[in-house]
């Protein structure tokens, strides 16, 4: 059975020390092992940022796509070959700007997919400028008089878009961070999971200390049930959306692909390409 | 006797002309005849004039016809607006409840028959479509029975009281223009055909079919004028064979989804036009960066932006080429005909594999949706290759912090291909520039050697390429030739029939393999030529110039060039090669 260290490639990541990207590769390598997954199943889909290049540095099929398209590329290999254990990751600005169509879409399609947003609430590869997630007022390079906009608040959205597994984590915290994952991949549909990676470089605001001192735990919050989504959206709503662990979960509905019409056990991928002669002069009939 | 004619039926759009024509067509084909069918629409379902041109031949046609014999006409504004096309002494039969009149002066013949009273007669104003099928009828000399398979066939399922009555309401239609014509001999009766039946369908079908029969399991597209047909189909037979469908949220989501499927094993394609395209240039050079196969279909139409979303065009030709950023290793095929849509499709997923790159297949609106009958597609032509896919490959365990060279430097360009879930294959996929194990690597050297390496992979392709020209070379030295590609062909093969009744030498080449170009096949059918005209449907001569900047001759070149949204029509290609192109003469 694979270790944490079969998910590791040697590769040394170009992140900045102390970036929290470091943790969150971490996690996944970590949630993985304890999975009992082998590198060999696990593909990893990236977008483009700091964070996108986390394909690139845990020991699986990695692919690092173009900016934004990470849901698109993930969901395509799930359709694929749905023996593979799919991971999707990529930044705020991917995946909640440039990408957002798809993170709705994915939340309502709901194919069986783990996408991690590795929020930092600003630009980290293009050296700084605001993001959906940056709070209004925050200042930037291209934010110079500070951010006008509202930030996106991308769990209660998640909840109104019919997600069915809804986490929020924090990167100096690995043991949750690696729960929430495991629980993420292990959960039947699209699950999103949103953790607050603090880019030390770029963000002088929303750093570790910031984190430690506003995030609250739900595992502290007496009855929380994450089966109630009028609950979690209340809850959300009461602290600002910065609470950590498993927000909601609707374990009913089932994924994409349980529903689609043909839906067979064996993966896609090995499906039969040739069509024998019968069927084809059948088809050939329709048009006579 | 006459060996073909030409009929057309109009009127608002969302009244039921479609199935007017499909029915009258299905009639016709069942009697043997060759038919094209071209449909004018425009963006709204109901309202808006529409209308159904059918052309019927004893022998193959490919095109439409120049001017019309029979105009079917559901209210005035079909007079009106079709009436130029008319033969001069053609034939109108028109709704009698709208009082419909013709130019004075003309030598149309105008049946005023009472389609709509005739139906409301026999319980519904809904069958006025099948008086008219049988008024048209009657003007052919047909017997009104021969529609009875037909109407069976299309209202059987609603029991046989409406097939009984939509067959009363053909013959009424035929009796009422019986009656006016005073047993006078029709001059539009159509010589016998050869009584086969043969199938009738769209160049998307055709395009569909070969992607089915090709092995394509998965489609992912959004809804576009006119690609949607693709993608209906697949919705319709993919589960059949354990695929899917997923309409996307925009077609980048599309293309991507397309991509992250091939990667993992899967036949996957999309489908759009223009729009769609532009917005899936991005992706497309993800795919030639991770040599990741694609097949992206363009179904060309007017553009620009919005452009004219429902009429002919062909001319995305250039952005297909060079749409991408970066180069790329790319391939762009043409089919020329419905036939050649259903075998390139199978091929385009062929090339996808073998090259592990994009492919565009460039149709355009008229080939796509022109209904045409067709002799037959030949089951034993279809062949699946996937070139160095391993599927099932006995690695050797990789040691630690080792990848497999999914991009080893070869000869060929192609590099060995696994898919993810592969015992020890593991290797990376990025569109950063990378080694041979996919890992990124910016070092002036490995940029070098990938790059050439990803362009090398085509080198061959216009060798190997089955019939990248499809090409008819009656002469030695011609007085002319004429190139196109696409939906050109019918049009252009008409007007060298006339042209060669005038005793003039032409050949003719019809590009399939746009790019890479086929050069070395091209350039001495050129340089054999004494002039050269290129018949495109666009303003900038783009195919022109592609064939300029490959093969040279550039003041051998000329163009016939149209982009008002119609379909060339044989004629005007003959007129304009009179007036302004041909130098004539034999010296
Ligand atoms: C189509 C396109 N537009 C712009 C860029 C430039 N770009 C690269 S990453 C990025 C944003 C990065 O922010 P985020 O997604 O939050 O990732 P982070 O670097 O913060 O991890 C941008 C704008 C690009 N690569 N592609
Ligand atoms: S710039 Fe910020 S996000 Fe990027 S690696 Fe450095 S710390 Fe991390
Ligand atoms: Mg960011």
């Amino acid at each position: 059975m694979a270790t944490v260290k079969d998910f590791r490639n040697n590769v040394k990541p170009n992140w900045c020390p102390g970036c929290g990207d470091f943790s969150v590769q971490a996690s996944i390598q970590r949630a993985c092992a304890s999975l009992g997954l082998e590198p060999d199943d696990l593909a990893l889909i990236s977008g483009i940022g700091c964070s996108g290049r986390i394909s690139g540095y845990v020991n699986a099929y990695g692919f690092h796509g173009t900016h934004g398209r990470v849901l698109p590329i993930a969901q395509g290999v799930k359709m694929a070959n749905k023996d593979l254990t799919v991971i999707a990751a990529g930044g705020d600005g991917d995946g909640l700007a440039i990408g957002m169509g798809h993170t709705i879409h994915a939340i309502r399609r709901n194919i069986d997919i783990t996408y991690i947003i590795m929020d930092n609430q600003i630009y980290g590869l293009t050296k700084g400028q605001t993001s959906p997630r940056s709070e209004s007022g925050f200042v930037t390079k291209s934010t110079p008089e500070g951010s006008i906009e509202p930030s996106v608040n991308l769990m209660e959205m998640a909840l109104s878009s019919g997600a069915t597994f809804v986490a929020q984590s924090f990167s100096s915290d690995i043991k949750d961070l690696t729960s929430i994952i495991e629980q993420g991949v292990k959960h039947k549909g699209f699950s999103l999971i949103n953790v607050f990676s603090p880019c030390v470089t770029y963000n002088k605001v929303n750093t570790y200390d910031w984190f430690k001192e506003n995030l609250v735990k739900l595992s502290s919050i007496e009855d929380y049930d994450p089966s109630d989504r009028g609950m979690a959206m209340k809850t959300l709503m009461e602290h600002d959306s910065l609470v950590t662990g498993l927000i909601y979960q609707d374990t009913v509905r089932k994924s994409y692909q349980e529903m689609v019409k043909g839906y067979k056990e064996e993966p896609l991928k090995d499906a039969e390409l040739n069509m024998d002669r019968e069927k084809f002069n059948e088809l050939v009939q329709q048009f006579i | 006797m006459i060996s073909q004619l030409s009929w057309k039926v109009g009127g608002q759009q969302g009244e039921g002309i479609e199935s007017t024509g499909e029915i009258f067509a299905a009639a016709m084909n069942h009697l043997g005849y060759y038919l094209y069918g071209y449909r004018h629409f425009s963006s709204r379902i109901k309202g808006g004039h529409t209308n159904n041109k059918i052309r019927v031949s004893t022998r193959p046609v490919r095109s439409l016809q120049d001017d019309l014999d029979i105009l079917v006409a559901f209210d005035q504004e079909t007079i009106d607006v079709n009436f130029d096309e008319l033969h001069d002494d053609g034939i109108v039969i028109a709704d009698a409840k709208f009082k419909p009149v013709i130019p004075e002066g003309s030598n149309a013949t105008l049946y005023a028959v009472p389609f709509t009273e005739i139906a409301r007669e026999l319980g519904s104003s809904l069958m006025k479509n099948m008086v008219a099928i049988g008024a048209s009828g009657a003007i052919l000399d047909l017997d009104a029975k021969e529609y009875y398979t037909i109407v069976s066939q299309t209202f059987g399922r609603k029991g046989d009281k409406v097939v009984e009555n939509n067959m009363k309401a053909i013959e009424k239609g035929a009796a009422f223009v019986q009656s006016q014509s005073q047993g006078q001999p029709s001059k539009l009766k159509l010589m016998p055909a050869d009584g086969r039946k043969r199938m009738f369908l769209i160049g998307n079908d055709a395009i569909s079919l070969g992607l089915l029969a090709g092995g394509c399991r998965f489609m992912a597209a959004y809804p576009i004028t006119p690609a949607s047909e693709i993608m209906e189909f697949m919705i319709k037979h993919l589960p059949d064979y354990g695929g899917t469908v997923i309409q996307t949220e925009d077609e980048m989501a599309a293309a991507t989804m397309a991509i992250g499927s091939n990667y993992a094993g899967v036949r996957a394609v999309t489908a759009s036009a223009g729009p769609g395209l532009s917005l899936m240039m991005e992706s497309i050079g993800l795919a030639g960066m991770t040599e990741t196969p694609l097949v992206v279909i363009d179904t060309q139409r007017g553009g620009p932006s919005t452009g004219l979303p429902t009429k002919q065009e062909q001319s995305d030709l250039m952005a297909m080429i060079y749409g991408t950023h970066g180069e790329i290793p790319k391939i762009v095929i043409a089919p020329s005909t419905v036939e050649e849509g259903f075998y390139d499709a199978v091929e385009a997923l062929n090339l996808a594999e073998e090259y592990q790159c994009p492919v565009i297949l460039l149709s355009d609106l008229q080939l796509s949706l022109g209904k045409q009958t067709i002799d037959t597609l030949d089951y034993d032509q279809i062949e699946i290759r996937r070139g160095d896919l391993n599927l099932e490959p006995d690695l050797p365990e990789l040691k630690k912090g080792e990848y497999f060279k999914r991009y080893k430097i070869t000869d060929s360009g192609i590099s060995p291909r696994l898919v993810p879930g592969t015992k020890n294959g593991i290797f990376h996929v990025t569109g950063v520039e990378h080694d041979e194990t996919g890992k990124p690597s910016e070092k002036a050297p490995n940029r070098k050697k990938q790059m050439e390496k990803r362009l090398r992979k085509l080198q061959d392709l216009p060798n190997k390429f089955p019939s990248p020209v499809a090409l008819n070379l009656q002469h030695k030295n011609p007085d002319l030739l004429f190139v196109g590609y696409v939906s050109t062909r019918g049009a252009i093969e008409e007007t060298i029939e006339r042209l060669e009744q005038e005793g003039l030498k032409v050949n003719h080449a019809q590009i399939r393999l746009i790019h890479p170009f086929p050069t070395e096949e091209v350039k001495p059918l050129i340089e054999e030529a004494k002039q050269v005209i290129v018949v495109e449907h666009n303003a900038t001569a783009q195919l022109a110039n592609i064939i300029k900047m490959n093969a040279g001759y550039g003041d051998k070149i000329s163009s016939i060039l149209k982009y008002d949204g119609t379909p060339f029509l044989p004629g005007e290609i003959y007129e304009k090669c009179m007036q302004e192109v041909v130098v004539y003469g034999n010296g």
